[in-house]
């Protein structure tokens, strides 16, 4: 391990542990803004962490070690996953151990865990989430998978620092297969971070809500951290996306020291506008009833096989 | 001892111990004590020296001998080599587990006693080791027909609810259906030698149309075993009924017997595969790995949840034995080694996590007396030993990492990713939507775990009896304890399972992976192919992050927690009832996947007193496919009833006639 390959797995974890809230507000300011709101502070989810780190927790009596133990499980997978994403640069030691099947199995294990906590309390609203989740959850995983696939397959392989120094080292090319599986991937993003369409992460109306129901028995420190975490997903998805789709201008074997300083503002460029056209898409999109939600991960799903077919027909 | 001088007779001792161990259990057929506190354990033991010998087997040169047992003049062959050596593993491994568990389970005589049950048992266990060992066609369907019949007898434990009877006998029937088409395949096999033994089929040279019927004739009834579509549908009904420890070793290992039986036939009996034989295979695997999930997804009941499970791994095994054969077929040898042992890696999983997953629920029906998921609820409280280890399975059987049913996933996955240069236009193009296929199947695998754990040890209970609810006792923790370390070693040591499944792999196929210099800790199959993952590292890496949190939240903020009511949105009375259902549970799914379902819904109507909303779920493949034959079988049947009048003076002309034509025949 080198200096270099270092420096930029601290730099990947710490950016994403500390900016994912920032993208959130980042998000949530774009929202009220196109919706002729006054924006909260860009910097109102820290401040939401922090009041809750310092509250008591208050515990459901029928609540099991699990309960306890899933926030902190849920936010170490995505912390890990963190690890895994080359968003700014490709040297990162820690990738070996994960490649891009295992990184959806961590982002599944933070699911699972998820709900089963959900059911720990025996509510109607835990179980009902959790039920919810877990149909989302399926709905997403293979189509998440299928995208990753592509590129896999275009790169010939699954780590995914190797797909994204391929994508960003060749010469400008567009493959109409990752046309296809961007968009497949856009949808993923949206149902897998309870954004509208599938969720809304503003309502606590217990006929659509998916991602609230599950911490509605959460507080204080549990439920900072699995904000955090959910903060942390979003980001994780949005940093997914720049490695397969966007990933021009990171730092690769070839770059020096100066690359990849210089790819922290960019990350930061290509993050305020991916929040803005999330904020868009959540305003210019009504939510579908639940019942729909199936159809429109089956067509993220379909999307991506589509783009799996086009790879192999065109071999592009 | 002299006369144990390889690894083959240790095998044959162990196995013949079993016999004896079964036989003991009749001379004292009522005490409980003594089946189950001595000669279950001494079963298990056998199981542990099995296990044993056959690990230390795996990469030694094949052995064989001629046992001067059964008929005159067909004695007995037997043969050990590194695919028997590494089932031999898998059966000594998983019923180690089992036996123990086994000892604490049994209790109380309902139906069968306990001396004839651990005769059943261990005679179960002893037919399983032969079926591996067996090196000749009559050996083979002897030690298959003993397994078969001594699971029946197990499965009917309780013979006398009328419900059992029925699944046994659908169970026995597909049994025998499937054995005839094995012998059928055996016959073709050995190609006018009229030799049975495999050494002989192994030399005979089939004509091409000949080495497929084969095949077909092995598929169909290796497949009536392992519960492939459309031949599952006695699994979801035998698997439930037997008591648990039979449970999980027919769904840990009875069902491998089967893969073990397709390999043999397809890899080293027939000896050179045509890749299209990898096309049925797949296709077949795919549908069941889908459809055994589906349903899996909408049961209610415990076990029968567990045994739609088993179609969907068996599936998934046979997916990755047919994208080996595809490889094999067309000379891709390194993706062939690595799609092989994805599934035999997936065979050895499936062994640890189902037979976890099965014993959990035996622990649980003994301690509640319910197997409908309706009933259950809140038990990680009053069972914790069983809830968290159960835990560790059903996380294994979601595929989720570090844990090793990721593992064979991940390796299964890999050898779709190359899927697509098989040069053959069509179906290059094809393959590759396998892996879709797989993604979902895995995902639906994760959705039908969270369901079970939850369901049964989450929330609060659903019925006040199961506030009696008690912790299993310490040899049923031992068995269970057994199985989820099993899964945690599978998951851990990838390299380490993988270096012995090479060995296999390249004897049985020739297929080898290239050597790649990875170290230990690092799972990397496909060296030059940039892919690889370490179980070690991300457990680590996951267990530092979520150490260091906790440490950090405890030590920058205060850790005090008050208890309270859950909330219940301010109206009061929250009561179990108003949890999420198994039938809740199972409504997407319902949903989405309606054309599987053979549904009916009886609505309640404005009017009605008592209203009743109730779904019935069924299998098009039983309505469609079974209900058909079994009434054209009656059909036929009935035209030929009149042959049978009772009396015996016309039975004597029959006889008289018969003996007339063969006279007339032969002269």
């Amino acid at each position: 391990m080198t200096t270099i390959e270092i420096l930029t797995q601290a730099l990947e974890l710490i950016t994403t542990l500390a900016a994912a809230p920032l993208f959130l507000g980042w998000v949530n300011q774009c929202r009220a803004w196109l919706q002729n709101r006054r924006a909260p502070s860009i910097w109102l989810p820290y401040r939401g962490i922090r009041k809750l780190f310092h509250k008591d927790a208050v515990i459901a009596e029928s609540a099991s070690p699990l309960f306890r133990v899933a926030p902190y499980i849920v936010f170490g997978a995505m912390a890990v996953a963190a690890g895994i994403i080359p968003s700014m640069g490709t040297r990162l030691p820690f990738t070996i151990a994960a490649d891009a099947i295992a990184l959806v199995g961590l982002l599944a294990t933070a699911r699972v865990f998820l709900s089963l906590a959900a059911m720990d309390i025996g509510t109607a609203f835990g179980t009902l989430g959790a039920r919810r989740e877990m149909m989302v959850g399926f709905l997403a995983e293979p189509a998440l998978l299928m995208v990753i696939f592509v590129a896999s397959m275009i790169s010939a392989t699954t780590a995914l620092p190797a797909i994204t120094e391929n994508l960003a080292t060749q010469e400008l090319a567009l493959y109409p297969s990752l046309a296809f599986t961007a968009v497949a991937f856009i949808l993923v993003l949206l149902a897998e971070n309870a954004r509208i369409p599938i969720d809304n992460p503003a309502t606590h109306l217990e006929l659509t809500m998916i991602h609230e129901a599950m911490v509605l028995e959460y507080s204080a420190r549990h439920l900072a951290l699995m904000e955090w975490a959910a903060a942390l997903k979003l980001f994780n998805y949005a940093c997914i996306g720049f490695a397969l789709f966007i990933p021009w201008g990171v730092s690769t074997r070839a770059s020096g020291p100066v690359v990849l300083l210089a790819s922290i503002p960019l990350l930061a460029a290509k993050l305020a506008v991916t929040g803005a056209g999330l904020a868009f898409i959540e305003t210019m999109s009504a939510k579908l009833r639940i019942f729909r939600a199936p159809e429109f991960l089956a067509v993220a799903f379909l999307l991506a096989v589509l783009g799996l077919l086009v790879h192999l027909l065109l071999g592009a | 001892m002299p006369f144990i001088d390889s690894s083959l007779s240790a095998c044959l001792a162990i196995i013949a111990m079993w016999g004896l161990i079964g036989l003991a259990g009749l001379l004292r057929r009522e005490s409980l004590r003594f089946v189950a506190r001595t000669l279950f354990p001494l079963g298990a033991l056998c199981s542990v020296a099995l296990a044993v010998v056959a690990a230390t087997s795996l990469g030694t040169p094949a052995e064989q001998a001629v046992l001067k047992i059964g008929l005159p003049d067909l004695p007995m062959h037997v043969r050990r080599d590194a695919l028997t050596s590494l089932f031999l593993l898998l059966l000594g491994a998983a019923s180690a587990g089992i036996s123990i568990f086994a000892a604490g389970y049994f209790r109380r005589g309902a139906g069968t006693d306990a001396g004839l049950m651990c005769l059943q048992y261990h005679l179960f266990l002893a037919s399983m080791g032969l079926v591996l060992l067996a090196d000749d066609a009559y050996a083979f369907m002897v030690a298959w027909e003993t397994m078969a019949l001594s699971s029946y007898f197990l499965v009917t434990t309780q013979h006398g609810l009328p419900e059992i009877r029925r699944a046994g006998f659908l169970y026995l029937l597909i049994a025998h259906i499937g054995a005839i088409a094995i012998l059928l395949s055996f016959g073709v096999m050995q190609g006018g030698s009229w030799q049975f033994t495999f050494a002989a089929m192994r030399a005979a040279h089939l004509a091409p149309h000949w080495a497929a019927a084969a095949f077909l004739l092995a598929l169909f009834g290796f497949g009536a075993k392992a519960g492939l579509v459309p031949l599952h549908v006695w699994l979801p009904e035998a698997h439930p009924a037997a008591p648990s420890p039979v449970s999980a070793l027919m769904s840990g290992v009875m069902l491998k017997t089967a893969v073990y039986g397709v390999l043999r036939v397809t890899f080293d009996l027939l000896g050179k595969p045509e890749w299209w034989w990898g096309i049925v295979l797949l296709a077949i695997g795919l549908f069941s790995a889908l459809y055994g999930v589906v349903f899996a997804a909408v049961q209610t009941d415990m076990k029968r949840l567990l045994a739609w499970s088993s179609i969907e791994n068996l599936g998934i095994i046979f997916t990755g034995i047919g994208l080996a054969v595809v490889f094999h077929g067309v000379g891709m040898n390194a993706l062939a080694a690595l799609a092989l042992i994805a599934a035999l890696y997936h065979s050895l999983n499936h062994a640890f996590m189902k037979s976890l997953l099965f014993l959990g629920t035996g622990a649980v029906l003994h301690s509640t007396g319910e197997r409908n998921l309706g009933r259950l609820g809140g038990l990680i409280h009053r069972m914790p030993w069983v809830a968290w280890l159960t835990l560790i399975g059903a996380l294994a059987m979601a595929g989720l990492p570090p844990l090793n049913g990721f593992v064979s996933e991940w390796l299964l996955l890999q050898a779709f990713l190359f899927a697509h240069e098989v040069p053959k236009s069509f179906v290059s193009m094809l393959l590759p939507l396998g892996a879709a296929l797989v993604a979902l199947s895995a995902a639906l695998a994760a959705y039908v775990m969270v369901k079970f754990f939850g369901v049964i040890f989450l929330g609060q209970p659903r019925e006040p009896t199961l506030a009696r609810a008690h912790d299993a006792g310490l040899l049923e923790r031992i068995g269970l304890a057994a199985l989820a370390l099993g899964c945690f070693a599978l998951g851990l040591l990838p390299t380490y399972v993988i270096g012995a499944l090479r060995t296999v792999v390249e004897r049985l196929s020739g297929a080898s992976l290239p050597n790649t210099k990875a170290p230990w800790w690092l799972l990397m199959p496909l060296s030059g192919r940039q892919a690889s993952y370490s179980a070690p590292v991300l457990l680590i890496a996951l267990t530092a992050v979520v150490m260091v949190t906790v440490l950090v939240v405890r030590r920058l903020y205060h850790h005090r927690v008050r208890r309270a009511a859950p909330w219940d949105c301010g109206f009061g009375g929250l009561t179990p009832r108003m949890q999420d259902t198994a039938e809740g549970f199972g409504q997407p799914i319902r949903n989405i996947f309606g054309v599987f379902f053979a549904m009916r819904r009886d609505l309640p109507t404005p009017f009605d007193r008592a209203p009743r909303y109730r779904v019935t779920v069924g299998d098009r493949i039983w309505q469609g496919l079974y209900v058909p034959l079994g009434a054209l079988v009656q059909r036929i049947a009935d035209t030929f009833a009149w042959l049978q009048q009772g009396r015996i003076s016309t039975y004597l002309l029959y006889s008289f006639i018969t003996l007339i034509a063969l006279l007339a025949l032969m002269l």
